[in-house]
C-alpha cells in the first residue's frame, strides 16, 4: 500500500512538469513580442527594454526556462504585473475562500445526492425516482447564475435570512462564515447533486441485482441495512470518481458564483487577471488547478481500496 | 447404486405448497410461470427440484422465500404454509422475520453470492445480530463455532477474510454457516454445487447432509444434475414448463419414470463410460505440443517474482478426425493450455504446431494468416456472439477476413446454418434472439465457416441443459466427420469427456498427470488424482439413461451397453 501510494506520488512530478513547460511556453509562444503584450499598446521603446530584461527575455530559451523552473521551486510565482505583488502570495489569500466554498459545496452535495440517488434507485421506476431523476435534469439545465439570482431573491431579498453578498473567513465566526456561505454553496451544489446523484443511482441499479443482495435479504437483513451496508459500498467507486472530479472542478469553474455573490475567491482573480492580461498570475492559476486535479485524483484513486478490499496494490 | 430410502411419512411437514400459481406481475391473464404446483417437505427429508433452465425451479425457491422481484413476478394463487403456518401473503416485516430463523437459503455462485466489501465473519455474524440480541462477544462465539461446524481451516483467520481471498469450496461453506446458524426448519439450495470442482462438490454435500443429520432440517434441494439427485435425494419432483409433472422417491424415478419429459430427461444424463476410440481420418498430425510452458508474472518493474507456472511441460499430438480432451479442476492449467495453442496468450516456452506451422513463436502478424487453421468455441454462447451483430455477419466476418468474397460467404453461412440445423431465416437475426443451445450451434457454425483443421473447444457444453449438452455434443461429432476436423475438448466434466473424447490428458496444477485413450484413462486410471476425480463424479454407478445401475466392472472396450 505505501509502496503503491509513493510510486502514485512519483508519478504526478512528470504530470507536473509537463504542465509547467506548457505554462512557460504560453508566454513565449505567444505570437508577438511578450513584452509588447505586457506592457500594452501606449509602452515606450525603453520601457519594453526593461520589460524583456525583468523577464529574462534576452536569454536563450532553456536559460529562461531553468531559472523560471528554479523560482517555481523555490515557491515564486512571480510578480503581478497588475499590482506588482507577489503572485503566490495573492493566490494565497484567495484560495482560502475558494476551497471553503468548494468543501461545503462538496459536503451539501453528497450528503444530498447519496441519500436522494439511493431511493431513486431502491424505488426504481416510481414517482420517487422519477422526481429525483426531474430535478437531476433541471439541477443540469439552469445555469448558475439564474439559481444564483432565484437563491438571493428568496433567501436574502425576501426572507432576510442571509446576507445578500460577501464573505467572512470561518476564523471570524462559523455563523458569520456560513450564513454568507450557503447561498454560494447551495447554487454551485445543485449541478453536483444532479451528477452525483444521478451516477449514485445508476452504479446502485447495478449492485442492486448482483446476488449478494439476494443474499442479503434471504438473511432477512432490513432494507436500510442491505442499501446502506450491503449495496452502497459497492457501489461507491464510480461515485467517488464524480465527487473527485466534481472538487477538482469546482475549484477552478467558481468563477460565476464568486461574481454573483461577490465573494473573494480565485475564480475573480482569474478572470481580473485574464482581463488585465495579467500574464504571472493566469500561469499561476493554470500550475494551480492542474496541481489540484492531480492532488484530487490521487486522493481518490488511494480512497478506492478502502471501500473496496479488492482493490489492493 | 445404493439410494436414501428412508420413510418420511411420520416426520413433522414443514413445507406445504397447494396449487401455487406464479405470473408476471399484472398480468393474471398471460401464461403463469408457476402453474398450480404441490409440493410437501418433512423434517428431516431432502427434496430435489429438477428439471431444465426456465422450468420453474428457482421461481418456486423465490416465491417460497418471499424473495420474487416485486415488478416482474407475483403469486397469482395456491397456498404457502410452513409447519402449517400460512406465509402466502405475508408482510414484508413479517417475511423478514422468517428468513434465516426458519428458512434458509443457499445460491448458486458462491462467487457472487456473498458481499465482496464486507468480511465474511461480519457477513454471518449479521444473521445474529438481525434476529438475536445476542452481545457482540456473543455474535462472534457463535460464528466462530459455526465456522468450526462446517470444517472450515484457521477459523480465526477466515473470520476476518474477505471473499475475494477465499477458495469456492470455502465460500460455499461460509454461505452454508449463514444458513445454518440460526437452525431453521427448512433450507433452500439453489444449484450449490454447480460452480463448484467435483472434488469439493463432493464436499459440500456431504457437509449439506451432515448438517442435515445433525438438526432434522428439511431441504430443497434444487439441481439440474441428475447425479446429484442419485446421490442425495429422498424425494424428487420433476418440473418442465412451471408445473410438477413427476414425483416420486428417488429409486421409483430413476428405475421406473413414468413419464416421458423424466425419461428424456433421464436418457440425456451422459455416463462414464469411454466411447470406442475412432481411427484418424488422415495421415499425420494436425496439431503437437511441445514442452508448452506458461507462467505468469514473474517479471516486474519493482521486483522479480518466480510467478505462476500455469501449464509446465505440455505435450500432445492430435490426429485428423480425432478428439483429444484435457480435464482437469478450475486451475489446473487446462484453459491455459488451450488459450496458448489459440495464440489467445503467448506461451512462455515450447512449441505448438498447428497444419504443420509452428506458431508459438510467431509475432502478431506473422500469425495472422494461419489463424484460419484453428478455431475456438467458448463456453458462455450469451457472451461469446458480438449482441449488435447479426448472425450473417458474425459468420461472414472471418471468411472476408481471409478473403472470401461476400455473395461467397453468404452462401456458406447459410448452408453452415443448415448443417447446425438452424433455419436459413436466422442470418438476418441477432444473438438474443436465440436460446442457449441455438446460440451455442452459432458459435461452432462461425468457427467451422473458417474451415479450420483444429476446433479448440473450451467448456463448449458446461453452461447448457443436460438435453441440449447431449444435442451440442452429436453436432460436434458431426461436424468433426464431415471435415475430418481434429479437436481440443477442454472440460471439468468427466461423464462429458467420456462420450466425446478419443484421448484424454488429465492436468492437475499445471501439469500433465496422466496421458492415454479415454477408456484407458477413466476406466482404469493409474494415477491418484484422476482416480479421486472420477470416484468424486456424483452418481456414476448409475446408468440413467437405462434405468438401471452402470457395470462398472467390465472391461473399458465394453463401454456404451
Amino acid at each position: 500500500m505505501f509502496v503503491y501510494i509513493l510510486k502514485r506520488v512519483l508519478a504526478t512530478i512528470p504530470v507536473m512538469v509537463i504542465v509547467a513547460i506548457f505554462v512557460f511556453l504560453l508566454l513565449r509562444l505567444t505570437p508577438g513580442d511578450p513584452a509588447a503584450i505586457l506592457a500594452g499598446d501606449a509602452a515606450t521603446p525603453a520601457q519594453l527594454e526593461r520589460i524583456r530584461d525583468s523577464l529574462g527575455l534576452n536569454d536563450p530559451l532553456l536559460t529562461q526556462f531553468m531559472t523560471w523552473m528554479g523560482q517555481l521551486a523555490r515557491g515564486d510565482l512571480g510578480t503581478s504585473l497588475l499590482s506588482n505583488t507577489s503572485v503566490a502570495g495573492m493566490v494565497g489569500a484567495r484560495l482560502g475562500p475558494t476551497i471553503n466554498i468548494a468543501l461545503m459545496t462538496i459536503v451539501i452535495s453528497v450528503l444530498l445526492a447519496v441519500p436522494m440517488g439511493v431511493i431513486a434507485a431502491w424505488r426504481h421506476r416510481t414517482w420517487v425516482d422519477f422526481l429525483v431523476m426531474s430535478f437531476s435534469v433541471l439541477g443540469f439545465s439552469v445555469p448558475v447564475f439564474v439559481i444564483g439570482y432565484i437563491l438571493i431573491q428568496i433567501f436574502a431579498i425576501d426572507l432576510r435570512w442571509v446576507p445578500v453578498q460577501g464573505y467572512k473567513a470561518p476564523s471570524e465566526g462559523f455563523g458569520a462564515f456560513f450564513s454568507r456561505a450557503i447561498l454560494p454553496s447551495l447554487t454551485l451544489a445543485t449541478i453536483y447533486i444532479a451528477l452525483i446523484a444521478r451516477m449514485t443511482r445508476a452504479s446502485m441499479l447495478e449492485v442492486l441485482g448482483e446476488d449478494y443482495i439476494r443474499t442479503a435479504r434471504a438473511k432477512g437483513v432490513r432494507e436500510n441495512v442491505v442499501l446502506f451496508r450491503h449495496a452502497l459500498r459497492n457501489a461507491a467507486v464510480p461515485i467517488l470518481t464524480i465527487i473527485g472530479t466534481g472538487f477538482a472542478l469546482l475549484i477552478s469553474g467558481v468563477v460565476v458564483t464568486e461574481s454573483v455573490f461577490n465573494i473573494p475567491g480565485i475564480g475573480r482573480l482569474t478572470v481580473d487577471a485574464i482581463l488585465a492580461r495579467d500574464y504571472p498570475v493566469i500561469q499561476a492559476m493554470i500550475l494551480l488547478t492542474a496541481g489540484i486535479y492531480v492532488m484530487v485524483n490521487l486522493l481518490v484513486d488511494i480512497s478506492y481500496s478502502f471501500f473496496d478490499p479488492r482493490i489492493r496494490y | 447404486m445404493e439410494f436414501k430410502s428412508k420413510d418420511f411419512s411420520d416426520a413433522k411437514r414443514v413445507l406445504k405448497l397447494r396449487k401455487l400459481s406464479v405470473g408476471l406481475t399484472g398480468r393474471p391473464d398471460a401464461d403463469p410461470v408457476l402453474n398450480e404446483i404441490d409440493l410437501d417437505i418433512r423434517a428431516g427429508e431432502t427434496h430435489c427440484l429438477v428439471g431444465e433452465s426456465g422450468s420453474g425451479k428457482s421461481v418456486t425457491s423465490l416465491a417460497v422465500m418471499g424473495l420474487l422481484p416485486k415488478d416482474a413476478l407475483e403469486i397469482q394463487g395456491g397456498l404457502i404454509e410452513l409447519e402449517g403456518a400460512e406465509i402466502t401473503n405475508a408482510k414484508p416485516a413479517q417475511m423478514r422475520e422468517l428468513r434465516a430463523r426458519r428458512i434458509a437459503m443457499i445460491f448458486q455462485e458462491p462467487m457472487t453470492a456473498l458481499n465482496p466489501v464486507l468480511r465474511v465473519g461480519e457477513q454471518i455474524e449479521e444473521v445474529l445480530n438481525m434476529h438475536t440480541d445476542m452481545s457482540r462477544a456473543e455474535a462472534k462465539k457463535r460464528t466462530i463455532d459455526m465456522m468450526e461446524q462446517v470444517h472450515l481451516p484457521d477459523v480465526e483467520r477466515i473470520y476476518s477474510a474477505f471473499p475475494h481471498q477465499l477458495s469456492g469450496g470455502q465460500r460455499q461453506r461460509i454461505m452454508i454457516a449463514m444458513a445454518l446458524i440460526l437452525d431453521p426448519d427448512l433450507l433452500i439450495a439453489d444449484e450449490p454445487t454447480t460452480a463448484l470442482d467435483v472434488t469439493t462438490q463432493l464436499q459440500i454435500l456431504k457437509l449439506i447432509s451432515e448438517m442435515q443429520e445433525r438438526h432434522g432440517t428439511a431441504v430443497l434441494f434444487i439441481t439440474h444434475d441428475m447425479g446429484v439427485v442419485a446421490e442425495i435425494a429422498d424425494t424428487v419432483s420433476v418440473m418442465q414448463k412451471g408445473r410438477i409433472v413427476e414425483r416420486a422417491s428417488i429409486r421409483d424415478l430413476l428405475t421406473h419414470p413414468k413419464e416421458e419429459y423424466t425419461r428424456t430427461l433421464l436418457a440425456a444424463v451422459p455416463n462414464l463410460a469411454p466411447r470406442p476410440a475412432r481411427a484418424a481420418a488422415g495421415a499425420g498430425d494436425v496439431i503437437k505440443v511441445e514442452g508448452l510452458e506458461m507462467t505468469y508474472g514473474g517479471t516486474g518493474f519493482f521486483r522479480k517474482s518466480a510467478g505462476v507456472k500455469a501449464a509446465q511441460d505440455v505435450n500432445f499430438s492430435i490426429a485428423p478426425g480425432r478428439t483429444l480432451g484435457i480435464v482437469g479442476e478450475s486451475g489446473s492449467g487446462k484453459s491455459t493450455v488451450a488459450r496458448c495453442v489459440m495464440r489467445l496468450i503467448d506461451p512462455t516456452g515450447g512449441a505448438v504446431t498447428v497444419a504443420g506451422k509452428e506458431i508459438a513463436q510467431l509475432s502478431r502478424r506473422q500469425l495472422q494468416p494461419h489463424r484460419k487453421h484453428f478455431q475456438i468455441v467458448f463456453q458462455d454462447p450469451y457472451r461469446s456472439l458480438n449482441p449488435r451483430w447479426t448472425v450473417a455477419r458474425s459468420l461472414c466476418e472471418g471468411p472476408i477476413n481471409f478473403g472470401t468474397s461476400k455473395a461467397d460467404a453468404m452462401a456458406h453461412a447459410a448452408e453452415l446454418l443448415e448443417l447446425v440445423n438452424l433455419p436459413r431465416d436466422a442470418l438476418d437475426r441477432y444473438p438474443h434472439q436465440f436460446s442457449g443451445g441455438q446460440r451455442q450451434r452459432l458459435a461452432i457454425a462461425r468457427a467451422v465457416a473458417m474451415k479450420p483443421d483444429l476446433l479448440v473447444a473450451d467448456e463448449a457444453v458446461s453452461a447448457l441443459d443436460v438435453s441440449v449438452q447431449a444435442q451440442v455434443l452429436d453436432l460436434l461429432d458431426d461436424v468433426q466427420d464431415r471435415f475430418g476436423i481434429a479437436m481440443l475438448f477442454i472440460t471439468h466434466d468427466l461423464r462429458v469427456a467420456a462420450q466425446i473424447c478419443d484421448e484424454v490428458l488429465v492436468m492437475q496444477k499445471g501439469l500433465v498427470v496422466e496421458h492415454g485413450p479415454a477408456g484407458e484413462v477413466l476406466a482404469n486410471p493409474s494415477h491418484d488424482y484422476t482416480r479421486n476425480l472420477i470416484e468424486a463424479a456424483p452418481g456414476r454407478h448409475w446408468d440413467f439413461a437405462n434405468f438401471r445401475a452402470l457395470d462398472t466392472t467390465r472391461a473399458p472396450q465394453g463401454a456404451i451397453s
